[in-house]
């Protein structure tokens, strides 16, 4: 057999260089026609490493990183592929700390095997999920996903199960899947790595989900900053249709199941589900107002299950081990594993899976190091862009939905954004308004104005124009952001305001900038809108 | 009476036997399931804060200001989206809920103009309600962010204005234009804070918009405003009335201030229009006060003299006489009269009776000769009685729509727009039409097969639908055994059943692929309720008759009748078509369709009236212009018709009237007939009387005047003056009091009376013991002739065939912004879409002619010829062509046959041979139209006249 080097087809890797690295290993296999083939698989999850390279030896998987295509002829020269030493040897791969001190559950294949092998998956326990599946009853499975605890990864952490079951219960000749892969927070990149490095497991887990409540039919609603997960997406659902595992009869079950990327047009808003749904139908990206729940009236009308990637992908893991090994990882109410993205001002960003429970200190400094700047952390702001600003005194909140939601804070989908001790936390709240406005799809009220207004009355505080009565109207605004409006992007926005308001109150208080450091604010203009 | 608010419940009715009892604000209150919060507070008597709501449009919760608590609940939900549950507690005041309510709006008015942010009294918007609802006093942002108050106005439209500096971006006109109106011109470009209303990013005039007026109601800021409401200011006073254009019947709020219109706002409760309109009744009503509108009697010796004005007494009293002169010489047969669809059913009813009465014959006919006669005569035989099966809602019950030589979009768009609603929630939908009208293909409607059919054959393809219908097995037995007669039954089977009405024996004739025809006669008899909706491509063919029977026998044999969602609709034309004819304009009918030589009937009228009256038919309209061109018919009254320009033939028509000696028009302007009329009336606009008309669905609703006579009398007060004149006595102080009269005349309007009818909004015929509240849905349980009868129906091709000299086929029509011959709209902004017809013709005809779009092209038949410009269009077949007869210079029915119907003789304006060729001048008729219509409409000024 011949001697397979492992070079990250994902897209970090790709961005520092690892379709160059790929290239100059197959020139370099070539050249010294050497009994080797370049195999791209998934990312490990820690980005300062790469473009991470392993080597298959009879000791394990040896990586070497972050590697340059430059570096290439040297690391065979240096006998690399006998595991020699060389200024790039990390050892094992699976004994680096980062990889060895997670969890990985759902991502347990990712970056181990060849993404588009179907029998590499397979071999690797794919399917088994599936196989198990297809012996229950649909409420079984679903009696199943709800036992497991697994809640929303998207951010709002509903039940997965409770949303299957009331999409199972609502009778209708047809039903639909839908993946949300329209991962638009700031710091995140779980759905990518595990699209573009583990796809069957999506496939298998809308599978299981379309069989749990009876829907023939899936679509994955990717954003269109995905161009990589997109088309690896199209390759292994080909691959499935091809192998048997789509289609009419899937794995010989007679039963039905047909699955469908599509790209989305650019609008954060269409990570909500409502507005990815309306997206999805081919119209305008705006949100539907809710009651009827997408379980009961989704797509096209139709009872429809709306998860995140990383719910469906840990769809398989649950059935294939059993509800109960899932929900044994995890605190309180918060089951399984959580996968941390890092990033932001941080030493060691990456993905970090890891049962639920771990501190946030636990997560920026045990895995991330610190900041990458090596000066003091000042702020986190995790959960997304509508997460709220934790300061230093609050690292020791656990990573839990309720830990969090107790400090009016947010999970979210996982990311954690790390700031250093020269973030400005006014301007960090003109930026979330700021988001806001850019973002907003303009249906509601409190969003489509109150954003654009929201970074005008910052503005105003920053410049110390009648600052009492502009924080108080801050506050009012914020509130009527928060209950007034339609969804979750208006109505959680005030929270990175409120919090940097909370929390670093002293931003808000300097004196206003001097004249020449002044930036002309937009607000004092009366400027039409083009 | 004062200006009318209607009530907006916020959100639209819900129907469910579930009803679920609920608390607002401490007050319980019961509604049906699925009810929003908002309408069930609004049922209780508490309007709940709202902008983005209208009952008229689907939930959308985006204004934020319709927040409530519910008890037990977390949050402020919309109570526009939540729907009301069992032993709910809902709060819709708390200081809370004032707080988010204020800052709401607070933001709003950050991006509003300052001087439009408070109003009162009648023109107070909803927006400014809601500024003085929450107590808005300050808006702590300033007025100097980011803003669209210098946004430009789009004033294309000639009748309403955007502005984007009050857009308040809620997407009532958005969702109105969808929702309600079904044409979807309007989107929300951008989004955030740069989302705007937009009609497709150009101005309103050039985008897709067609003018309904939906999204300048639903507007709740006038941002999108009437012009007129911007030049006369808000009214004061309100006047329910009905629309005078097509036989939809919409009901409308006339909002006056002092004596002048300022706005028709589409009445919510009228029962055929449910609070929607077109551009012709929303906006097309300029003409009631337009310069050309004739004010003043006139008479002349001959037509080709001018005309003198002179008093009612003088104008009044020159008719009586010259018509008792003619009668003295030439006979009591000598005279007759023409009463009119666009007049009320009481004005009708006296213009027939005055000529029964006073005149002494039963030379009365009307303008449904050219319309829907057929469709009188073919139910009335079919099913007994000469009116469609099903009020307008019906359609919401169908699951297949048949429409057949009909293109309500353009001629009927209110009940377009509800037929297009009904199909976007899923219903089937069949066209048969030469042309492929819009409903083939619009947006989010799509027919499931069109089948364009040559002109001329729909007697064969209805022939070959059946054929289907019966071989295949797809008849109700169960309905035919027990509603219909048997026999006649078989006999039709039999004759339909034949190998020569099937599709494929048919094929070569309709020009329709068999398979497409069988398809469709599939769906028709297996995709639940189907409705047949027909117009004047049915009837206006010399087998027109014979259409509408081969019709109702399909719909029968396959049980579609007599029940919500089935049965055969004639669109009807005009506003008070179907009352014209109700109301005995007929030659051979008294009022209720009773024929002549009934001696019951005519005894009970004779005792009625005090006179005895004719047993014999009188004379349709083309005969009383053949017997004019023979010399034995010299005298016309015609009340509010223009049969120069509508009826086929126009030159033989013109020859005939010119023959008469006494001809008396009484119409709003000097119309085409009015050239060669002695005796010229001036006529009331529907806004200047009272009355009632009858729509397409019998139903009849008030005409309520809105304004004093223009002329100083209503119509009815003019025939009522010439009856007295003629000797025959007639004594009405009120229309109401004509109406009791034919009530206690006609067993059908029994029970109708202006005070029921006030009360109960409108009242659909039959209305009498057995159904005082009216009949929405006829035949049901039994038809009204007792059994249904089958009549056989050979196909017979028309005699008019083209051939090397007319190797086209003219088909004739008309379009959204015009109405018929353009008296009115061509008197109003309207012709900004439509200032002249044109000849469609589809680009390989045009080819092989060499015709380009644009280019002045002859049409000519063997009756006439006209120049006009031609438009290249696909819509069209090869081999057919298609134009509007809205414009008097262009002489359509100059072209046009005198080919008729075989029953009735509806003429056949939909076939006539023609042929197409590049023109350079008018054509002769037209250069003659132009000299004799200067000389025929001078009008010499008497200083002194005395009226």
């Amino acid at each position: 057999m011949s001697l397979r080097i492992y070079v990250p087809g994902d897209a970090a890797a790709m961005s520092v260089g690892a379709e160059a690295v790929a290239k100059a290993m197959a020139d370099q296999i070539t050249s010294r026609r050497l009994d080797a083939s370049v195999v791209r698989n998934g990312s490990r999850g820690m980005f300062w490493l790469e473009p991470l390279v392993e080597v298959e030896t009879p000791r394990g998987r040896i990586a070497y990183g972050p590697v340059t295509a430059e570096e290439v002829p040297g690391l065979f020269d240096a006998g690399f592929l006998e595991a020699k030493p060389h200024r790039l040897y990390l050892g094992l791969t699976e004994e680096i700390p980062y990889l060895k001190k997670q969890e990985r559950l759902t991502f347990a294949r990712c970056g181990i095997t060849d993404p588009l092998s179907l029998s590499d998956y397979v071999s690797h326990g794919g399917y088994r999920g599936l196989e198990r599946a297809l012996t229950l009853t649909p409420q079984a499975i679903v009696e199943e996903v709800t036992n497991s605890g697994l809640r929303g990864r998207g951010g709002a952490g509903f039940p997965t199960g409770i949303k299957w079951r009331t999409v199972l219960n609502t009778a209708a000749d047809q039903k639909y899947v839908v993946c949300n892969a329209d991962e638009g927070d700031s710091g995140t990149y779980a759905d990518r790595m595990i699209m573009e490095g583990d796809p069957f497991v999506l496939i298998e887990g809308m599978t299981i989900a379309g069989f749990a409540v009876g829907a023939t039919s899936g679509y994955i609603y990717l954003r269109s900053e995905y161009p990589h997960a997109f088309r690896q997406l199209q390759r292994a659902i080909a691959i499935a249709y091809d192998k048997g595992y789509l289609g009419e009869n899937v794995a010989g079950s007679g039963k039905r199941f047909d699955l469908e990327p599509r790209m989305g047009a650019g609008a954060y808003i269409c990570g909500e589900e409502t507005s990815l749904l309306e997206s999805l139908e081919g119209k305008r990206g705006q949100i539907r107002f809710k009651p009827p729940l997408p379980a009961i009236k989704g797509l096209f009308g139709q009872p429809t299950v709306v998860n995140n990637v990383i719910s469906l992908a840990t769809v398989p893991i649950i059935l294939d081990k059993g509800s109960q090994y899932y929900r044994d990882f995890g605190m309180g109410k918060s089951r399984g594993t959580l996968t941390i993205q890092l990033a932001g001002n941080i030493k060691h960003g990456g993905l970090v899976e890891k049962a639920f429970g771990l501190t946030l200190r636990e997560a920026i400094y045990d895995f991330g190091g610190g900041t990458a700047s090596g000066r003091p952390l000042r702020a986190v702001q995790a959960g997304g862009p509508l997460g709220a600003y934790f300061p230093e005194s609050l690292l020791d909140t656990p990573l839990d939905y309720e830990a969090f939601a107790e400090r009016k804070g947010m999970l979210g989908h996982g990311g954690i954004v790390v700031f250093d001790d020269s973030v400005d936390l006014a301007h960090q709240a003109r930026f979330a308004m700021e988001f806001c406005a850019v973002e907003s799809c303009g249906k509601c009220t409190p969003c489509r104005v109150g954003s654009t207004r929201g970074v005008e009355v910052i503005d105003k505080i920053i410049a110390n124009q009648d600052r009492v009565q502009n924080l108080e109207l801050l506050g009012d605004l914020c509130e009527v952001l928060t209950d007034g409006s339609l969804c979750a992007l208006g109505g959680l926005i005030p929270f990175p305001v409120q919090s940097a308001i909370r929390h670093f109150p002293e931003d808000f208080d300097k004196p206003a900038p001097s004249p020449s450091a002044y930036r002309p604010n937009r607000a004092q203009e009366t400027q039409p809108w083009h | 009476m004062a200006l009318i608010r209607e009530t907006d419940y916020g959100t639209p009715k819900r129907i469910s036997d579930t009803l679920v009892t609920l608390e607002i604000d401490g007050k319980p209150v019961t509604v049906a399931a699925g009810t929003s919060v908002m309408r069930a507070a609004a049922e209780a008597g508490v309007q709940v804060p709202k902008l983005c709501a209208s009952d008229n449009l689907e939930a959308f919760g985006s204004c934020r200001l319709c927040l409530v608590e519910v008890e037990g609940r977390r949050g402020t939900p919309a109570s526009c989206t939540t729907p009301v549950e069992q032993g709910m507690k809902v709060k819709t005041q708390s200081p809370k809920l004032a707080k988010l309510r204020m800052g709401v709006m607070e933001l709003y008015a950050s991006d509003h103009p300052r001087e439009m942010l408070y109003g009162s009294g009648n023109g107070q918007t909803e927006f400014q309600e809601m500024v003085e609802i929450v107590g808005l006093r300050e808006v702590r942002y300033g007025h100097t962010g980011k803003n669209h108050l210098h946004s430009d106005k789009d004033e294309s439209n000639p009748y309403f204005t955007f502005d984007p500096a009050m857009c308040i971006v809620c997407s009532r006109c958005v969702r109105a234009c969808e929702e309600v109106q079904g044409t979807f011109a309007l989107t929300i470009d951008g989004r955030g804070f740069a989302s705007v209303v937009s009609a497709g990013d150009k101005p309103f005039i050039e985008s897709e918009c067609v003018s309904c007026g939906a999204c300048v109601q639903a507007c709740p800021t006038n941002s999108l405003v009437e012009k007129t409401y911007i030049q006369k200011g808000a009214p004061d006073r309100s006047v329910v009335t009905t629309c005078a254009y097509c036989g939809v019947g919409c009901s409308f709020k006339a909002e006056l201030t002092n004596n002048e219109v300022v706005r028709m706002m589409p009445f919510k409760d009228g029962k055929a229009n449910h609070g929607h309109s077109c551009v012709k009744g929303r906006f097309a009503w300029g003409y009631a006060t337009h310069k050309d509108r004739i004010t003043k009697p006139m008479i002349r010796a001959k037509f080709t003299d001018p005309w003198r004005e002179v008093s009612w007494e003088e104008a009044i009293g020159h008719a009586a006489s010259e018509f008792k002169r003619i009668q003295a010489k030439y006979g009591r047969d000598s005279i007759g009269g023409i009463t009119s669809s666009r007049c009320t059913n009481e004005e009708t009813y006296l213009v027939q009776k005055m000529i029964r009465a006073a005149f002494g014959n039963n030379n009365t006919d009307t303008c449904a000769r050219v319309c829907h006669s057929p469709t009188g005569y073919g139910l009335k035989t079919t099913l007994g009685t000469s009116a469609g099966t099903q009020d307008f809602d019906s359609v919401e019950a169908a699951d297949v729509i048949v429409i057949i030589g009909a293109n309500p979009t353009d001629a009927h768009p209110v009940f377009a727009s509800q037929m297009k609603r009904r199909l976007r929630k899923g219903a089937r939908l069949i066209i048969v039409d030469p042309r492929r009208i819009d409903l083939v293909k619009s947006p989010h409607v799509q027919a499931d097969y069109h089948l364009p059919l040559l002109p001329g054959t729909n007697v064969a393809i209805i022939n070959a639908l059946a054929h289907v219908v019966v071989n295949e097995g797809l008849v109700n037995e169960a309905f035919v055994k027990e509603r219909c007669d048997v026999a006649a039954f078989e006999q039709w089977r039999k004759f339909i059943a034949e190998e020569r009405n099937s599709p494929e024996s048919l094929e070569h004739i309709i020009g329709v692929p068999a398979a497409d025809v069988s398809a469709a006669a599939r769906l028709y008899a297996t995709g639940g309720n189907a409705a047949i909706y027909y117009g004047l491509g049915v009837t206006e063919h010399s087998q027109g008759s014979t259409m509408v029977m081969g019709m109702a026998n399909l719909a029968m044999a396959t049980g579609n009748m007599g029940r919500k969602g089935v049965g055969i609709s004639p669109l009807r034309g005009q506003n008070n078509v179907q009352g014209s004819c109700d109301m005995g304009s007929f030659p051979h009918e008294f009022p209720g369709y009773r024929h002549v030589s009934d001696s019951a009937v005519r005894e009970q009228f004779e005792k009625a009236w005090h006179v005895s009256l004719q047993s014999e038919p009188g004379l349709r309209i083309p005969n009383m212009i053949d017997a004019a061109v023979d010399g034995t018919f010299k005298g016309i009254y015609v009340q509010g018709e223009d049969i120069v320009q509508s009826d086929p033939n126009t030159q033989h028509i013109s020859t005939g009237l010119a023959a008469m000696e006494c001809v008396v028009v009484q119409d709003l302007f000097l119309n085409e007939t009015a050239s060669y009329a002695h005796v010229f009336l001036p006529g009331s606009s529907f806004l200047e009387k009272d009355g009632t008309f009858t729509n397409a669905e019998r139903r009849i609703s008030r005409v309520r005047k809105a304004i004093e006579p223009l002329g100083g009398l209503a119509d009815w007060e003019a025939t009522m003056a010439l009856s007295n004149a003629m000797g025959y006595p007639m004594h009405y102080s009120h229309p109401s009091e004509i109406m009791d009269e034919i009530a206690r005349l006609t067993p059908t309007f029994a029970g109708v009376s202006f005070e029921k009818i006030d009360q109960l909004g409108s009242v659909q015929w039959p209305c009498n013991d057995k159904a005082p509240e009216g009949t929405p849905v006829m035949h049901i349980g039994g038809f009204v002739r007792g059994k249904g009868m089958f009549m056989i129906t050979e196909f017979v091709p028309t005699d008019e065939r083209t051939s090397g000299r007319f190797p086209l086929i003219l088909t004739t029509g008309r379009i959204l912004s015009q109405y018929n011959v353009g008296a009115q709209t061509r008197r109003t902004d309207n012709n900004v879409w439509h200032d002249m017809d044109v000849l469609e013709i589809h680009p390989s005809d045009a080819e092989n002619r060499g015709i380009k779009e644009g280019d002045l092209v002859s049409l000519a038949s063997r009756a006439g010829d006209i120049t006009l410009p031609a438009r290249i269009s696909e819509r069209m077949q090869p081999g057919v062509v298609y134009t509007t007869f809205h414009h008097a210079m262009t002489g359509a029915n100059v072209v046009t046959t005198e080919f008729s119907d075989w029953a009735t003789n509806c003429p056949e304006y939909k076939v006539t041979a023609v042929q197409v060729q590049l023109a350079r001048h008018m054509s002769e008729w037209q250069e003659h139209y132009l000299e004799t219509r200067k000389q025929t409409t001078r009008i010499e000024k008497e200083s002194t006249a005395n009226d």
